[in-house]
């Protein structure tokens, strides 16, 4: 492998947390103008990690900073190994390695509202999961690739043919960045049901760690969405609609129960992913 | 180094969150803190979130009196969160232990159990003397 091509997996590493917490600033700012309130300064996320990392470290047991580390490993290396070019279905692989660290960093402690969160986190990787393989089998059944290089090289509008498999993927990024009306597993403004969720033990460095792999999360999924569009302004718009999408759908709607998820968005998502898939292939 | 420390500093001024602990009392400083915490105030400008959550509390905010029963319970509040802290007593209760300070049970104001940062006086004291209270509690993290 030609090593003048890692500049690109290292400069993802760099930039992938910086785009993330820009999004969530900006996120943050948009939900407090449509809630009537002047809202926190856009640079607010990076002031609250940085204060994060500079706090006392208090960790519950030895294998809680473990698995946060973990998790923030495993989000970098997903965008690393996207911007790479690589395998699709190892990049599945790799994310559902990442939701595990994240589970098993909030199960291994005695906290009731870390393991209820942790409970419910395993359910909506069991929701998005197989939308996730889905949309990456319909990349490689319009463009012959399985390799993201290979896909952005000859991609073209996805989105063309793939309208349903957009709106599952949409889907799977609210209920994966933890939008309304599917943040129950963690959300910020959750502390009265389940405290923080999966977050509630983890707290200064460690929160920061699962915080900063929170934000490659959404570079990644952001990265995974700009292949239905392959061109720079082209996913550049896709990215920005998607986004501006997500904040809508975050303050438009109420938050529901994981029951709710289950019963009406479990089976119909693959579906309505693999209906789109069928048209595809006739 | 020093312009991390700066930024460090800068940080903590501009990212506070926040958890607020009735020890007893009339409940009337809950409400004005809630009150202060609604978008008419926004306290999110400044930076301030409610956490509900001592592992993720920068600023503790106490009410009510100190008795031989909750100042166990403030104890172990203030043990889990992470330093550096800030310490903030609101309303007369918390600063002396008010109206109740003759009673048998009473130990007195949070500062007999805790080291208070910052006192608000008021029965109860208003939104804004609240938000004025942790805002001039910022200068602790210069240090």
């Amino acid at each position: 492998m030609n090593l003048a091509k890692l500049w690109v997996p290292a400069a993802a590493v760099i930039a992938a947390p910086v785009f993330g917490g820009l999004i969530a600033g900006i996120d943050r700012k948009i939900s407090a103008r449509l809630q009537g309130r002047y809202g926190p300064p856009i640079l607010q996320p990076f002031y609250d990690l940085y204060k994060l990392f500079g706090k006392d470290p208090l960790a519950v047991n030895r294998w809680q900073p473990f698995f946060a580390a973990m998790y923030l490993f495993g989000a970098a290396a997903s965008v690393a190994w996207l911007a790479l070019g690589g395998d699709l279905l190892v990049l599945f692989f790799l994310t559902t390695f990442t939701v595990g660290f994240l589970v098993l960093g909030a199960s291994c402690v005695p906290s009731p509202f870390s393991r209820a969160g942790a409970g419910r986190e395993l359910l909506q990787a069991l929701v998005y999961e197989p939308v996730l393989i889905l949309v990456f089998a319909a990349i490689f059944q319009q463009t012959g690739r399985w390799d993201a290089a290979g896909v952005w090289r000859q991609g073209g509008v996805l989105l063309a043919q793939t309208p349903l498999l957009y709106l599952c993927l949409f889907l799977v990024l609210v209920i994966k960045l933890r939008k309304s009306p599917f943040d129950f597993s963690a959300s910020p403004h959750a502390h009265q049901e389940l405290v923080r969720g999966v977050l509630t033990e983890y707290s200064g460095p460690f929160l920061a760690m699962v915080e900063l792999g929170h934000w490659y999360e959404t570079a990644l999924l952001l990265m995974i969405c700009a292949l239905f569009w392959s061109s720079v302004p082209g996913s550049a718009i896709l990215v920005a609609a998607t986004v501006a999408g997500l904040i809508f759908v975050d303050n438009l709607f109420p938050r529901l129960t994981w029951r709710w998820m289950m019963a009406r968005i479990w089976l119909p998502l693959p579906g309505l992913a693999l209906l789109n898939l069928i048209w595809l292939m006739v | 180094m020093g312009m991390m420390k700066h930024l460090m500093v800068r940080s903590r001024r501009r990212s506070l969150w926040m958890m607020h602990f009735c020890l007893g009392g009339c409940n009337g400083c809950s409400i004005e803190i809630m009150a202060a915490l609604t978008p008419m105030y926004d306290l999110e400008r400044f930076g301030i979130l409610n956490t509900g959550n001592p592992k993720h509390t920068d600023v503790l905010l106490v009410g009510g009196s100190v008795n031989h029963r909750n100042r166990r319970t403030l104890k172990n509040l203030i043990d889990q969160i992470p330093a550096p802290r800030l310490i903030v007593a609101v309303g007369t209760c918390a600063l002396t232990g008010g109206i109740f300070n003759e009673a048998y049970n009473i130990i007195g104001g949070a500062n007999r159990v805790v080291d208070v940062d910052v006192y608000v006086p008021g029965c109860p004291p208003k939104p804004e003397a609240v938000i004025d209270g942790i805002l001039s509690g910022l200068d602790k993290f210069e240090q």
